[in-house]
């Protein structure tokens, strides 16, 4: 274990834990279609996914700061793609598109120019949603098509900040001094991804079990009450129980933000799946092979993790 | 020595840019040829179409496969003649000023014969972007004069937002290729051509759905 002692201790275990699930996972994927040919055709695929984001992830989470930027720079880029090929554009808004995909550069640029400005948090904070926000719009109104204006310079902020603006603040989240969280930064951001997808698969659980009453009858119809309040509750518990090992927060903000977090997680989710019914589709497109496009499987971080970074920089971090 | 250079240049270089920039989805990727003589016809709005086209395939064909492509475009002396013969491997074929009793299909059905699996474009220009244009009938005298080759129809999405004619930077957006069913020779010209882009139209409900005025 020498080698790995630059890592802290809740994150080794953290790690421990994913890799354990995701070899019992593989080793479902292999027992369970040979039981039940045909219904679980999916895992397979679905499983070597797993692997590949977990690795990716947890090596760039080891990695630093920097590498975790560029993965996360590269993830939104992807999302936005998706986002952008499938909501309504206008053949003028090509420009406006390319400016869309700039936003990625600057956004996730800022997170490294701290030495170039004096504090660029600050700048982060206001470039996307107000600067991103009158530029585009500007260039548009000068091109100068007025039918749909309103309409596509909506639907393009729209995707820059839930795609760049929201996913940016869990690589901002790394620049967090290592002092300030007793599993540094990356023990902060390796929480939070941990959350949501507890939460998404507390949900799930739940809902097989219980499930009776449809949350969301028109946006997402296997949702149900019992599965959202059970896997609300599961996941407010384990944030509590664990929120000494990765955060600094004291008992009352714990409860507070395990309260707050899968709820945020719980509306990121039926919010795209709002969207995607609006755009007359099921997945953003075909790039994970099991589960869809990068959009599909980032839906309740793009709410939790704003959510989660406000909350902590305002109980606990000094840094922001 | 050319051959093994290009295959892992697809593989290390053009496959991974192109899935970045273009997510390259495809839908019913098991109808495409394992082996040649065989064509490949797909909806044309930019150059982008050939290199999805290109990256479907595994990269142990790249060798065999050839996308046909407009001489007064592709193949007008030099340099550029070079890469395009030799590293994108085209097969130039001339779009009218041809010489009566010339065979402009010629280098084609020599390719066919080899085995190998032809890229074509029945459009034969890529047009107005995401717009479907007339189909020309080469495709169809290709499968007459060899009617053991089945075509395989493709249709692809995206491309004309990414690359229009006439753009000078691209954008990028995900291309979506939904491929078909092979087709053979069924006696007919324009009984082909007709039913190819019949498919084709077919083809594009599958994609999703692009709003793009």
């Amino acid at each position: 274990m020498d080698a790995l002692s630059f890592i802290p201790q809740p994150l080794l275990i953290g790690f421990a834990g994913v890799l354990g699930l995701l070899i019992l996972g593989t080793i479902a994927a292999f027992v369970l279609p040979a039981a039940q040919p045909g219904k679980w055709s999916d895992l397979g695929p679905r499983m070597r996914s797993w692997w590949v984001i977990a690795l990716l992830v947890g090596g760039a989470l080891i990695a630093g700061w920097q590498a975790f930027a560029i993965l996360m720079a590269v993830i939104s880029f992807l999302a936005l793609k998706e986002f952008l090929t499938l909501a309504p554009t206008r053949k003028e808004d090509r420009l406006i598109v390319l400016l869309a995909y700039v936003t990625v550069l600057v956004n996730y640029g800022l997170i490294f120019t701290d030495t170039l400005f004096e504090d660029s948090y600050q700048i982060y904070l206001v470039f996307t949603p107000v600067y991103a926000f009158l530029v585009m719009a500007a260039t548009m109104a000068w091109i100068g098509r007025t039918d749909g204006f309103l309409a596509t310079t909506g639907i393009v902020h729209w995707g820059v900040v839930v795609c760049v603006y929201n996913i940016g603040y869990m690589a901002f989240l790394m620049r967090t001094p290592d002092a300030e969280a007793p599993a540094g930064a990356a023990g902060l951001v390796f929480f939070l991804i941990f959350i949501t997808q507890l939460n998404d698969v507390a949900q799930y659980c739940w809902g097989k079990a219980l499930g009776r009453t449809k949350i969301t009858p028109r946006v997402s119809p296997n949702k149900t009450w019992e599965g959202a309040i059970g896997g609300w509750l599961t996941t407010a518990i384990v944030f509590y129980l664990l929120a000494p090992y990765f955060t600094p927060l004291t008992p009352l903000h714990a409860a507070i933000m395990g309260a707050a977090v899968p709820i945020a997680g719980f509306f990121g989710d039926i919010t795209m799946s709002a969207i995607k019914r609006d755009l007359g589709v099921k997945d953003t497109s075909r790039l994970i092979p099991g589960h869809g496009g990068v959009l599909d499987r980032l839906d309740s971080l793009t709410f939790a993790a704003p959510v989660y970074f406000h909350l902590l920089a305002y109980f606990a971090l000094e840094r922001f | 020595m050319l051959q093994v250079i290009r295959r892992y240049a697809l593989m290390l270089v053009v496959r991974p840019i192109a899935r970045l920039l273009f997510g390259l989805d495809a839908i019913g990727a098991e109808h495409l040829p394992k082996r040649g003589p065989a064509i490949i016809a797909a909806n044309h709005n930019s150059h982008v179409d050939t290199i999805v086209l290109l990256c479907l395939f595994p990269s142990k064909l790249l060798p065999k496969l050839r996308p046909v492509a407009a001489a007064d475009h592709f193949d007008k002396g030099g340099f550029g003649s070079w890469v395009s013969r030799n590293v994108i491997g085209i097969i130039p074929i001339k779009r009218g000023g041809a010489a009566k009793g010339e065979d402009v299909l010629l280098g084609a059905k020599e390719a066919l014969k080899r085995g190998e699996i032809l890229v074509v474009f029945p459009e034969g220009s890529r047009g107005a972007p995401e717009e479907m244009t007339r189909f020309k009938t080469g495709v169809a005298r290709l499968v007459e004069f060899m009617p053991e080759v089945a075509v395989t129809p493709v249709y692809l999405q995206g491309a004309g937002r990414s690359l229009p004619k006439d753009a000078k930077i691209f954008a990028p957006f995900n291309v979506t290729a939904v491929i078909g069913e092979p087709m053979t020779w069924t006696g007919s010209h324009h009984g082909f051509i007709d039913n190819l882009r019949a498919r084709i139209e077919t083809l594009k409900t599958q994609a999703p759905p692009l709003r793009w005025e």
